[in-house]
């Protein structure tokens, strides 16, 4: 006990002998050393989480390795996980069911992001309650959600078959949304397209209030009718804002995975099978590590690329 | 009131262009809304009314859905549950007529505690950490901040599935396969990128009047940092803490690869719970809504902040 008490007053003594002392050489910090202190850790843990696996994956895109078989030698085939990806006809498949993917989920979601903020634009009353509740399925759990929908487009007992067959009279056991090969890829575009038009329109709303309203009560004077009126005033300011939704979008549909694993895990067969879910089977389930770092580099630069592109298109539309 | 929710625009709308947008809007959101609304209501099925047919839209509500979802369950003969001493909770009775008897408690309460260990971890650190860098690159003129920016940026481009696998053999070097300290230090690598962007703009945003009075009474630099700058980050800071945490609490592809068991949290736990024969769904419905309602309530809080979260602060208002 009296040991304990000595031990508590020792240190305490060190703290208050060692805080000003810190204090005071805190104050001698420039702000150039401040600056450096501040943005130091965040710039290694970048490095030790991202950037260092990252040259490893580079070094192993060049090796045969096997990382279930990790005892075995490691051998160095240069370039030629790259040649038989990019000569692979499924991996081609899988590039055209991806973009396939980007391409028509986007498309979906822009006109009815984009309609949506317009109607919502209008202030009808209450519209505030329900932007909250069309917001909300862009922030859950996609993987989660996702598990779910399989419950909900079951043939036989899912309720969006009965919905549909009650709607349009087409029996509701005739159709299989996860399992026919020509629906399962629009599935997967519905479902994305449920969680993420919420986004397209927040950001298509935000372009529309950025217009001041006197550019429309100059058309008015005019006498420029409402259908010119949105294509010279309403889509060329709204442009920028769109062309960044779609921008956010393309990175995160061509890098999806979460959701469409859950759904369909890329069947029935490989209509669904988007490049990260290729690229989970190869990585994780035949363990082709040195094949799967080299398809993952190509993924890289792909939506480095892509990226890039567009970023520099983007900036010469916001100049214009 | 915040910016979205109030009108101010156009030369405004007719009353009955109002009540067609309205028609519309509302119905795309009961629409929207409609497959959450089912799985709630699924979690109050009893299993054979969650998978009837034509679906049941009515049903009599049962909480068998939450019990089996916490307890690991084994059938019985009637005549050994006969033999037992009456049942004392109302959910062992649940159970006993169902020809089971409760085994132990499920695994779900510990994944459960993973989500919220992980995602409160990653989210502290990546908060502490893009608090400073964004005061950084706010207020100092750091040399290639444009680089930096761009290249923390760039760290969340790359796919999830890419970056797991030389995070995976880096870990299995380390020790930190399946590992809470793992997934905390992957997460917070990922959200600090976010909370440096974010957490630049709220900052951008606070007059340096303040700062350089503090500086003035004779503050040092770090002084006037916490106590003129930090107060008024407060609501940014917050709004930032939020969107980590919901990156962290949904997070899927890294937890299904890199944790199996003792750090694995509820999302690539959730598909896995099955009954006898097949995903028990009213469990997978009960454990489903336990898990988004909390973002159900942060999404209402974040309301006015939602814009700039989704876009990494690049569309403010």
């Amino acid at each position: 006990m009296a040991m304990q008490e000595q031990a508590e007053r020792l240190v305490d003594g060190r703290a208050a002998e060692v805080a000003p002392r810190v204090a005071r050489r805190m104050r001698g910090l420039s702000d150039r050393s401040i600056a450096w202190i501040f943005i130091t850790p965040t710039i290694a843990l970048l490095l030790a989480i991202n950037i260092f696996p990252l040259i490893w994956a580079i070094r192993l895109s060049f090796t045969n390795y096997k990382s279930n078989l990790g005892h075995l030698p490691i051998k160095f085939v240069g370039l030629a996980n790259y040649v038989d990806i990019l000569t692979d006809e499924d991996v081609w498949h899988g590039m055209q069911v991806t973009a396939r993917f980007v391409v028509s989920s986007i498309a979906l979601q822009v006109v009815i992001g984009f309609g949506l903020a317009l109607l919502i634009n209008r202030g009808f009353r209450s519209h505030g309650f329900w932007t909250t509740v069309i917001l909300v399925p862009m922030m859950l759990s996609p993987a989660v959600v996702g598990n779910f929908w399989t419950l909900l487009l079951q043939p036989q007992i899912g309720p969006f078959n009965y919905v549909v067959g009650f709607l349009s009279g087409v029996p509701p056991r005739s159709f299989s949304m996860i399992g026919d090969v020509a629906l399962a890829p629009w599935t997967i575009v519905l479902v994305d397209s449920w969680m993420w038009t919420p986004y397209v329109m927040l950001i298509c709303l935000a372009g529309l209030r950025s217009i001041p309203d006197y550019i429309y009560e100059a058309a008015e004077v005019d006498r420029a009718s409402p259908w010119r009126q949105f294509w010279s005033i309403t889509l060329p300011m709204v442009l920028p804002f769109l062309m960044l939704a779609v921008l956010f979008r393309a990175i995160e549909a061509f890098k999806m995975f979460d959701l469409v694993n859950l759904l369909t895990s890329g069947g029935p067969g490989s209509t669904t099978e988007l490049a990260s879910i290729t690229l989970k089977r190869e990585a994780f389930e035949k363990w082709r590590t040195g094949y799967s770092s080299a398809f993952a580099i190509i993924l890289f630069v792909t939506v480095f690329g892509a990226a890039n592109i567009y970023v520099k298109t983007l900036n010469r539309v916001k100049r214009r | 009131m915040s910016a979205l929710t109030t009108a101010h625009s156009v030369v405004a709308a007719s009353p009955r262009a109002k009540a067609i947008a309205g028609f519309f809007v509302i119905a795309y959101a009961l629409m929207s809304i409609a497959p959450l609304l089912w799985i709630g209501a699924t979690a109050f099925k009893l299993p054979s009314d969650a998978i009837a047919y034509p679906p049941k839209f009515l049903f009599e509500p049962s909480l068998e859905g939450y019990v089996n979802l916490f307890t690991v369950r084994t059938r019985q003969t009637p005549d050994f549950i006969a033999s037992l001493p009456p049942a004392e909770t109302w959910y062992d009775k649940l159970v006993r007529s169902r020809n089971m008897v409760i085994a132990g408690p499920s695994k779900v309460a510990p994944r459960f505690m993973n989500s919220i260990i992980i995602g409160f971890g990653s989210t502290f650190l990546a908060v502490f950490l893009g608090t400073i860098s964004a005061y950084a690159f706010s207020r100092f003129r750091v040399p290639l901040a444009d680089d930096l920016l761009f290249f923390i940026l760039s760290t969340r481009m790359m796919p999830p599935v890419a970056v797991a696998i030389p995070i995976y053999l880096m870990y299995r070097e380390l020790g930190l396969t399946d590992t809470r300290v793992g997934m905390i230090l992957l997460y917070t690598a990922v959200n600090v990128s976010l909370a440096v962007w974010l957490l630049k703009g709220f900052m951008d945003e606070i007059p340096r009047e303040y700062e350089e009075a503090a500086l003035v009474d004779g503050y040092t630099r770090l002084q006037a940092f916490r106590q003129a700058v930090l107060p008024q980050a407060v609501t940014g800071i917050a709004a930032t803490a939020i969107f980590c945490l919901i990156f962290s609490w949904n997070e899927y592809a890294f937890a299904l690869l890199l944790t199996s068991g003792d750090a694995q949290t509820m999302p690539p736990f959730i598909p896995f719970i099955i009954g006898e024969g097949g995903q028990d769904w009213p469990a997978v419905a009960a454990a489903t809504t336990l898990f988004l309602t909390p973002i159900v309530l942060f999404t209402v809080l974040l309301r006015k902040h939602l814009l700039r979260g989704i876009t990494f602060g690049a569309v403010r208002k």
